[in-house]
């Protein structure tokens, strides 16, 4: 850390310098440099964390550990997954899980199938417009299709739980088609996030 | 044909109202002609808001002596809820102030262009009570057609107000005055829901339930003493049973799954219920009390908003099993064929329907090129009229009489009551608190207290 400090303090004493395009140009390569030695700083000193705290448990935490899987190489959190990826987004009336989206919600499946133990929430959403009720339905439709489609891929269908919203609990609060493709959706949702 | 008409003013009750002067045991009979009489006007694509007054009756309301006084004065509240009928026009009084009969001048009335007038007097008592009189005059044959008085505590002016235009409604048209009547509605205020119970004006509300989680579809039951609804208090929807004088509450339908879109049955003793407990969304019969399961309607997608028929013999709900959500039929008793019959045709999005109380008819709403809008259809003829022109309407539901629909709609993004006489003629926006207002539901005639 203490090298970080003093590169930013260097970089910001070096930038006071210049101007205009040149600064530009400089701030961009320094926080791509920047970028990349936190990046690999931190997986570098967690994959450390990771080796000591495996080596060092009593054998009786073990088990706990191993099903946790290590932090960094969480597949559900790392955004390089496309496990992180956890909505999908429907046509407006619509509860057909689009083509782009199968990738997905096989890959969750596949999660599901290597991982017994795992249990998934599906929370299904729609836009506001319309009857509440026959939203409250259709987003019952739209978390089923998601369960059908992960089941259709290996998972088991005592893993998944399929609810609705509705437009009850909307992401996004405009009144605009923005908002509505944003909150025409299902969340997927991990026991104990 | 099923083709959409927007509504062209229905012909109200005649023009001449002062020869309306039938007791109730024949008004049905003139109401219902004069329904079927209007029902070749439809013609035209205009649509009428605050609609010409040729048909309307005209009919003036002088401010009651000394109401000014009051902590509520008495006849704006009266001009209000008849002009919210759709089937009166107001006349200006334009300074004329006559409280009694002997100062009423007809021929100044008859330039006016009133048919009708009403006049009367307010006077504080001692202790604070306010006695009120108020008589309503013919001014074409220039005699008295009611009377009335009554002394109230100054904390019940509004509701002696709604009872004065529920007399004038009544001798005016011969129909039954839905004034006095309540309405059921949802708040949303930053993260509280609270359902309140109002006047039908939307005025004097009063909290009935409140959660930091969704509450919808509030229900009256046909006595009017309990509101089913369903609230997300659990993480899920659940439906719930209020009596509304002790507050007691009970889940009367909590299984796996949703459970939500309760729908009395006419006598009171059952609720509709949508369940996904036997996958996707289906109806079902349960006792009021939560007992005694009984699944209804048999499809594979999605089926619900029950709403009974006046006889109780059928429910009309929305179902998408054709592919896009529209208004089924069914028939409600066991032993008949539980086949649904598909009511709406017109568009890819008709939902919410609600019977009218006379079973002729029911609301809904449907997504026209313009946005989500009330309509109204008639059950034999098929034909549907579109009664506003507004994006965003939700949750028809008539009044008692069948006259008047009240809505949610919204105005810049804020919800919002509104009220659309049956015949598309009149729409006015009822009174507006902070917050957003949803789910309204219209309650049932007022039973006298005795």
């Amino acid at each position: 850390m203490g090298t970080h400090a003093k590169a930013a303090k260097l970089a910001s004493a070096f930038l006071v310098n210049l101007k205009g395009n040149e600064m530009k140009k400089v701030v961009a390569v320094l926080l791509i440099s920047l970028l990349t030695a936190c990046a690999s700083q931190t997986k570098k000193s967690d994959a450390e964390v990771e080796d000591k705290s495996v080596g060092t448990k009593p054998a009786t935490e073990a088990p706990r550990a191993t099903t946790e899987a290590a932090p960094t190489l969480n597949p559900l959190t790392d955004p390089n997954n496309i496990l992180s990826r956890r909505s999908v987004y429907f046509e407006f009336d619509s509860f057909v899980v689009k083509d782009e989206y199968k990738s997905l919600v096989g890959a969750h499946a596949g999660y599901l199938r290597s991982n017994p133990n795992a249990r998934v929430l599906l929370q299904g959403n729609t836009d506001e417009r319309g009857s509440r009720e026959y939203n409250l339905a259709l987003g019952q439709k739209r978390a089923d299709a998601v369960r059908y489609a992960m089941t259709l891929s290996g998972a088991k269908e005592s893993q998944i739980e399929s609810v609705s919203l509705g437009e009850e609990k909307p992401r996004a609060s405009g009144h605009d088609e923005a908002s509505w493709a944003e909150n025409r959706r299902v969340d997927i949702r991990y026991q104990g996030e | 044909m099923t083709g959409i008409i927007y509504v062209f003013p229905r012909i109200p009750l005649k023009a001449i109202p002062m020869q309306v002067r039938l007791c109730r045991f024949y008004s049905y009979a003139v109401v219902l002609f004069l329904w079927l009489a209007g029902a070749n006007a439809y013609a035209t694509l205009n649509i009428e808001i605050f609609g010409g007054g040729a048909t309307q009756i005209p009919i003036a309301i002088v401010p009651f002596a000394a109401e000014e006084k009051l902590s509520q004065s008495i006849t704006p509240v009266v001009a209000a809820d008849l002009q919210r009928s759709g089937l009166f026009r107001l006349v200006d009084p334009a300074g004329l102030r006559p409280h009694e009969p002997v100062e009423v001048s007809y021929p100044d009335w008859v330039n006016r262009g009133a048919g009708a007038l009403v006049i009367g007097s307010t006077t504080t008592l001692a202790g604070g009570q306010v006695a009120i009189r108020f008589q309503l005059l013919d001014v074409a044959k220039q005699e008295q057609l009611a009377s009335y008085a009554e002394t109230v505590p100054a904390e019940q002016l509004r509701a002696a107000a709604h009872r004065i235009a529920d007399m004038i409604y009544e001798k005016l048209t011969g129909d039954v005055g839905v004034f006095s009547t309540r309405i059921a509605y949802v708040v949303k205020q930053g993260k509280k829901y609270s359902l309140q119970v109002a006047d039908a004006d939307g005025y004097n509300s009063q909290p009935v339930i409140e959660y930091t989680e969704p509450i919808i579809s509030p229900s009256w039951s046909p006595d009017g003493t309990k509101l089913a609804y369903v609230s997300f208090e659990n993480k899920k929807p659940v439906v719930y049973v209020q009596t509304l004088a002790t507050r007691a509450r009970k889940a009367v339908a909590n299984f796996r799954g949703s459970n939500s879109a309760p729908a009395w049955s006419p006598d009171g003793s059952k609720l509709a219920v949508v369940l996904s407990l036997m996958g996707g969304s289906q109806i079902f019969l349960i006792n009021a009390d939560g007992g005694g399961l009984q699944r209804l309607s048999q499809s594979s997608g999605i089926d619900t908003e029950p709403s009974f028929s006046p006889d109780g013999r059928y429910i009309i709900f929305t179902s998408d099993r054709g592919g896009s959500p529209q208004i089924y039929r069914m028939p409600v008793a066991e032993s008949a064929s539980r086949s649904a019959e598909r009511l709406t045709f017109e568009g890819s999005y008709n939902v919410s329907p609600r019977y009218s109380p006379d079973g002729k008819s029911f609301t809904f709403i449907h997504r026209g090129g313009g946005g989500f809008n009330v309509a109204i259809q008639d059950l034999a003829t098929r034909q549907v009229h579109l009664l506003t022109d507004s994006r965003f309407d939700e949750s028809p539901s008539f009044a008692p009489n069948g006259r008047i629909i009240l809505y949610a709609t919204e105005i810049k993004g804020r919800g919002i009551l509104s009220a659309v006489s049956s015949d598309g003629r009149t729409r006015q926006q009822l009174s507006t608190q902070a917050g957003d207002m949803r789910e309204p539901a219209w309650g049932p005639m007022r039973r006298p207290q005795n």
